[in-house]
């Protein structure tokens, strides 16, 4: 047995930096703020493909918002926008501390990512879905769902809504646009197109969005997600939060060949954009203009938000383990709250100062709805839920094997 | 009343529900324009547009996610999916979403949709054409699992369906669709034509789900069977002689545990019978409930016939299907013990 050629082997890509290793992001290519564009909302998908390949940024390096993206917001919403990143961040800590006490079985937090969905919820409008996975709290911070209610769910108190049946931070809140997270990876992405497309055959005007990480969208679902919304136009901005990581797998191994995740979207003439996923300003430009494309009629749009997950996966996970700990302070596009932050006090619209109180302020927000939350208790003593609630709402008239179960178990 | 084919007594229940209610949406592989490979669905997207009625690309998981995601929205999708063979790549869609929505929000979004497909053998249709996988649906909590075996319930079972608050899976045993089938392969095809449970009513009468049906009364021992199977039952009782009551179990979530139980205790014996492999088949859960509730009334061992554990074969259909001689001899076995 003979061959002319060489034996084959396998390519494993592996990421530029390990733990050990001095973080190099010298490859990310990162145009200059202003550089890019903005396409009018009925572009052809065709004529926009090198957006793909490029990022809108708004912000630059000095602080100033600058380019055809710039100018959407006024400076009140600004200020509530570095608000909102201000509370989740601190949200988050005081939850991933809560954790650490035993108070819940598990949290996830958002750190270095909070201007995704914090900028993404300004440019919906109610009666709009959200589709998101785990990592999208800011879009309830931001709509002004009630802190007390996500804490009474991550703790599964007796005034979880949830009852206790799901993982903490397993949202649901249809009030709010937010559709119940499962924790499964994947489908919802494909589900926020068929709540997209029942909005076009019902002749609403409503859309939905989708959310997907860079891991997950080798998923099939993912592939579904793509065929149906370009198939039938549905009014859906689907979002691949691209930050890097996969629990330990880099991104590498979810891209393969391709050049970004955004240009999935090309094989299905899905208009398709990168945005700096850092750049509070940048998110809500792009996420708006999607929004108000799909509200028209005019289709999907694919959106990668380049960021970078500063923490672990979740509480299960510590990534010393599989990569450099200086790599998120090498991150080349910065922290999105220092970056909003420095914008403000570029046009002279904040202050180190009042950055400092209004820290201090939500810190004091944050702990004291955490001991209203508390009070009521946690996942390790307190009020909670019926173990008789297990039973209820797996259908919507209990049937009678289970009526013979709950009896059976002393509820 | 009117005489029906199951097929006509499908898309006639579509088309009832598609008039009295326009959140119904139908869609799936080929059910658009051309109707369905089984046509069930035909006439309806000329009847209620392209909006309501239109051909999916070919993905399951897409086909159940993006109806969940309808569904969510306040539509009612009555979906196809071509064959239940090709229902896997949905599985996650179906079990870990569609199932558990109700549950895991707490009631705020809920998951009203019925997923149609074709089910079971006797058609040589090989592997991909002729599985029963009922019972990968009735392991799960939160769905419901429907299977009719004759027109007039195909079509009440279905508005049922459709009316339901939960999510359906409604298999359609495809050698059932144009008559009637005892499992008497060589014999000439009968039609659902001259058939008393051909026999359709008009309009939007619903048999509710979770009831049984007795399909032949009995004295002596009670026969368990849905889908294909209850006229194989029905076949082997008369050419046995065995006075056997023939239970069409037509829901098997929620079961209809009353009616079995009732039967059991007054026959003393029990004879269950389905198609799909045997090992965790739905057989094996009737077997624990009638043990559980009817021990002290049992005569005799209980039998299975069920397809064998493997692969369903091409060549060897008939020595795979439980037809009418393997079931007559389980009711002379469990006459004899």
């Amino acid at each position: 047995m003979g061959s002319d050629t060489a034996p084959l082997s396998l390519n494993v890509p592996e990421p530029g930096c390990r733990p050990g290793d001095t973080p190099d992001f010298s490859d990310f290519e990162i145009p200059r703020a202003g550089e890019v564009g903005r396409p009018a909302v009925d572009v052809d998908p065709d004529s926009i493909r090198d957006m793909a390949f490029s990022i809108v940024r708004v912000l630059n390096k000095e602080g100033e918002a600058v380019g055809d993206w710039a100018g959407a917001l006024s400076v009140e919403e600004l200020r509530e926008g570095l608000r909102h990143m201000l509370t989740l961040r601190t949200f988050d800590a005081r939850m991933q501390n809560a954790q650490r006490q035993g108070k819940t079985s598990f949290y996830m937090q958002h750190l270095g990512e909070e201007a995704v969905s914090c900028a993404f919820a300004r440019a919906l409008q109610p009666g709009d879905m959200n589709f998101p996975t785990y990592r999208q709290a800011g879009l309830l911070i931001a709509s002004e769902y009630p802190m007390l209610t996500m804490m009474n769910q991550i703790y599964s108190n007796a005034e979880d809504p949830l009852a206790g049946r799901q993982l903490p931070i397993m949202y649901s809140s249809k009030e709010h646009g937010f559709f119940s997270i499962s924790g499964n990876l994947g489908t919802q992405f494909v589900q926020s197109v068929g709540w997209a497309m029942a909005s076009a055959i019902s002749g609403d005007t409503k859309i939905a969005t989708g959310w997907i990480g860079d891991g997950s969208t080798a998923e099939s679902d993912f592939h579904a997600a793509m065929v149906f919304a370009s198939t039938y136009k549905a009014p859906v901005v689907l979002n691949i939060v691209n930050n890097q990581w996969a629990i330990s797998t880099f991104q590498g191994i979810a891209r393969g060949g391709v050049g970004t995740f955004a240009a999935r979207g090309h094989g299905f003439g899905i208009a398709a954009i990168r945005v700096d996923g850092n750049d509070y300003l940048a998110v809500h430009a792009v996420a708006k203009w999607a929004a108000e494309r799909a509200r028209l009629g005019h289709g999907p749009t694919l959106i990668e938000h380049v960021t970078y997950r500063a923490g672990g996966h979740s509480t299960s996970d510590d990534p010393s383990a599989y990569r450099s700990k200086s790599e998120a302070a090498a991150w080349p596009l910065g922290d999105p709250i220092e970056r909003l932050k420095q914008h403000l006090i570029k046009i002279g619209e904040w202050s180190e100062d009042r950055h400092a109180q209004a820290e201090a302020e939500i810190l004091d927000t944050v702990i004291s709805v955490q001991k209203e939350a508390e009070a009521v208790g946690t996942l390790a003593g307190g009020k909670a839920p019926s173990p008789r609630d297990m039973f209820e709402g797996v259908y919507e008239t209990m049937p009678e094997h289970l009526i013979r179960q709950r009896q059976e178990a002393g509820y | 009343m009117a005489q029906m084919t199951m097929i006509e007594a499908i898309r006639e229940a579509h088309d009832v529900a598609m008039t009295a209610d326009d959140k119904v949406v139908v869609f799936g592989e080929d059910v658009g324009f051309f109707g369905g490979v089984f046509r069930c669905t035909a006439g309806l997207q000329e009847k209620y547009g392209k909006s309501r009625c239109f051909d999916a690309p070919i993905n399951e998981s897409g086909i159940v996610g993006t109806a969940i995601g309808m569904a969510a929205y306040g539509l009612k999708p009555v979906i196809e999916i071509q064959f239940a063979d090709y229902v896997y790549p949905a599985y996650d869609q179906i079990v870990s979403e569609a199932a558990r929505l109700r549950h895991r929000s707490n009631g705020d979004f809920t998951c009203p949709l019925v997923i149609r497909m074709p089910t079971g053998g006797g058609i040589f249709g090989g592997q991909t054409h002729s599985q029963s996988p009922e019972a990968i649906f009735t392991h799960v909590s939160g769905l419901k699992v429907v299977i009719p075996s004759n027109p007039r319930d195909a079509k009440g079972l279905l508005l049922a369906a459709i009316e339901d608050p939960d999510p359906v899976i409604f298999l359609e045993p495809k050698r059932l669709y144009n008559g009637p089938f005892d499992g008497h392969h060589d014999k000439p095809i009968e039609s659902w034509k001259k058939h008393p449970q051909g026999d359709v009513p008009e309009g939007n009468e619903i048999i509710p789900l979770g009831k049984a049906h007795i399909q032949r009364e009995g004295a002596d021992v009670t026969v368990l069977a849905y889908g294909t199977m209850v006229y194989v039952a029905e076949a082997a009782a008369e050419e046995t002689g065995v006075d056997a009551e023939v239970i069409d179990l037509r829901t098997l979530m929620p079961l209809d545990l009353e009616t079995i139980v009732e039967s059991v205790k007054k026959t003393g014996r029990c004879v269950i019978v389905h198609e799909a492999t045997r090992t965790s088949g739905f057989g094996a859960e009737l077997m624990s409930l009638v043990q559980e509730a009817c021990f002290y009334h049992l005569e005799a061992p209980m039998i299975r016939v069920t397809g064998w554990d493997t692969p369903y074969p091409h060549a060897q259909e008939w020595e795979y299907f439980p037809g009418p001689a393997r079931v007559g001899e389980a009711l002379r076995k469990v006459m004899e013990d």
